[in-house]
């Protein structure tokens, strides 16, 4: 894990990013249809909002969670077990992760080399007022992960390093979880809210349905 | 075999309500098996366990069981969560939020507590919400109390619930398992 030793230590010390250029930025590295889980909160809006095209049609290997708070990395895991041969980002914010905490260790024990986590951590449960959350007061969801056996998880230190740290989480062999600093700027767009079609556009995306 | 092939025989051949559940999950392609413990459920969790065509691990909490047992059925692997009554109280959140809305036939075994002996008066409470709940869901859930039926309402049951896109909860009780035996 050489190449993860120059990323910052602390959240304190990564520079604070926005949650939409991120997301982009992401997405346009994405290359082999990797699968993506949207959390609730503004990184599902985001996530929507970063992945239509030019023509108006829209990435189909994207998965927006509706309610079941915390879940993004648990079902980025089973989407990562049944196919172990694509690559699968849970996106989530840090106050959903601070609920499922568990998780970590979870795909830690399975040591799954196909996921990686991305946490946008404005330190706020933003979408519900801004209310903050414990990584505003001391929780580093980074030093959370790794001693919950997730040695592979760095900060991005800035937009250029987090660009590095996806192009490392698509290539080579995970767990990932890379911890993004961010303002509390607003979401570009809303999700659409339509459960069913969301999962079978999802698995139409993945290949299961034709 | 001689002619007397009555129903008792066919049931004793059959084997244990574990046994027959392990080859019903086979049956049906139920590789995946997430599970927060039960001591009524350890010989099913062994059996799961050492049979190489499961993929079997513990979660920390049910409900992260429900996610990747939803994310695996997404990308085309069936998988099924095991707890007990006191876990499955912890689930109306996931499965009004993800399970119901996104029909997803997620499968569900609770080994009840809280019934015919409980000694635990934690247990008995908790057992008490969880049909309503199920109920209030409209989740097909089946309480399993005899070793004659139980392939019959497994697999025809499992069947249902991919066809109709729908979660299912199969009731282990203890007329069935033996369930835990008060221990002074
Ligand atoms: C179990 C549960 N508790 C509370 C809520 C209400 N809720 C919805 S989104 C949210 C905040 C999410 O915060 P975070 O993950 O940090 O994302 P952000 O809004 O900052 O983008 C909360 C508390 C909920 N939907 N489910």
């Amino acid at each position: 894990m050489a190449h993860l030793a120059n990323h910052p230590a602390t959240r304190a010390q990564a520079k604070v990013m926005n949650r939409f250029d991120l997301t982009q930025r992401m997405v346009a590295l994405l290359r082999q249809d990797e699968a993506v889980i949207g959390g609730i909160g503004y990184t599902n809006f985001d996530l929507w909002a970063a992945s239509g095209r030019p023509d108006g049609s829209r990435r189909t290997q994207n998965f927006y969670m509706l309610g079941s708070m915390g879940l993004a990395v648990p079902i980025a895991l089973g989407v990562a077990i049944a196919q172990p041969t694509r690559r699968v980002i849970a996106l989530e914010g840090d106050g959903s992760i601070l609920m499922q905490l568990g998780a970590l260790g979870t795909v830690a024990t399975r040591g799954q080399k196909n996921l990686a986590i991305v946490i946008m951590d404005n330190g706020a449960y933003q979408i519900t007022g801004g209310q903050k959350t414990h990584t505003e007061t001391g929780s580093d969801i980074v030093a959370i992960a790794r001693a919950s056996g997730l040695a592979q998880s760095a900060w991005a230190a800035d937009e250029a390093a987090f660009e590095e740290l996806i192009r490392l989480a698509i290539t080579e062999d995970g767990p990932w979880l890379i911890g993004c600093c961010i303002d509390t700027g607003k979401p570009q767009d809303t999700t659409e809210r339509d459960p069913a079609r969301i999962r079978d556009q999802f698995m139409r995306g993945l290949g299961v349905r034709r | 075999m001689p002619a007397d092939t009555s129903a008792a025989d066919t049931r004793a051949a059959a084997g244990t309500w574990w046994e027959i559940t392990r080859d019903v999950l086979k049956r049906q392609r139920v590789s995946l098996v997430t599970y927060v413990p039960d001591n009524v459920l350890r010989p099913l969790i062994e059996a799961i366990h050492a049979d190489p065509f499961f993929t079997a691990f513990a979660v920390a909490r049910e409900e992260e069981g429900v996610g990747i047992v939803a994310g695996a059925w997404m990308g085309g692997t069936r998988g099924i969560l095991l707890m007990q009554t006191s876990g499955f109280a912890t689930l109306p959140n996931v499965l009004a939020s993800l399970s119901v809305p996104f029909q997803i036939p997620t499968l569900m075994i609770v080994s009840e507590r809280g019934t015919l002996g409980e000694f635990n008066i934690g247990q008995s409470l908790v057992a008490r919400t969880m049909r309503p709940v199920l109920d209030s869901l409209a989740i097909e859930h089946h309480t399993m109390t005899r070793l004659d039926e139980a392939e019959f309402i497994l697999d025809r049951s499992i069947t249902q619930a991919v066809a109709t896109q729908a979660p299912v909860c199969f009731i282990l009780s203890p007329l069935l398992t033996g369930g835990k035996v008060f221990a002074k």
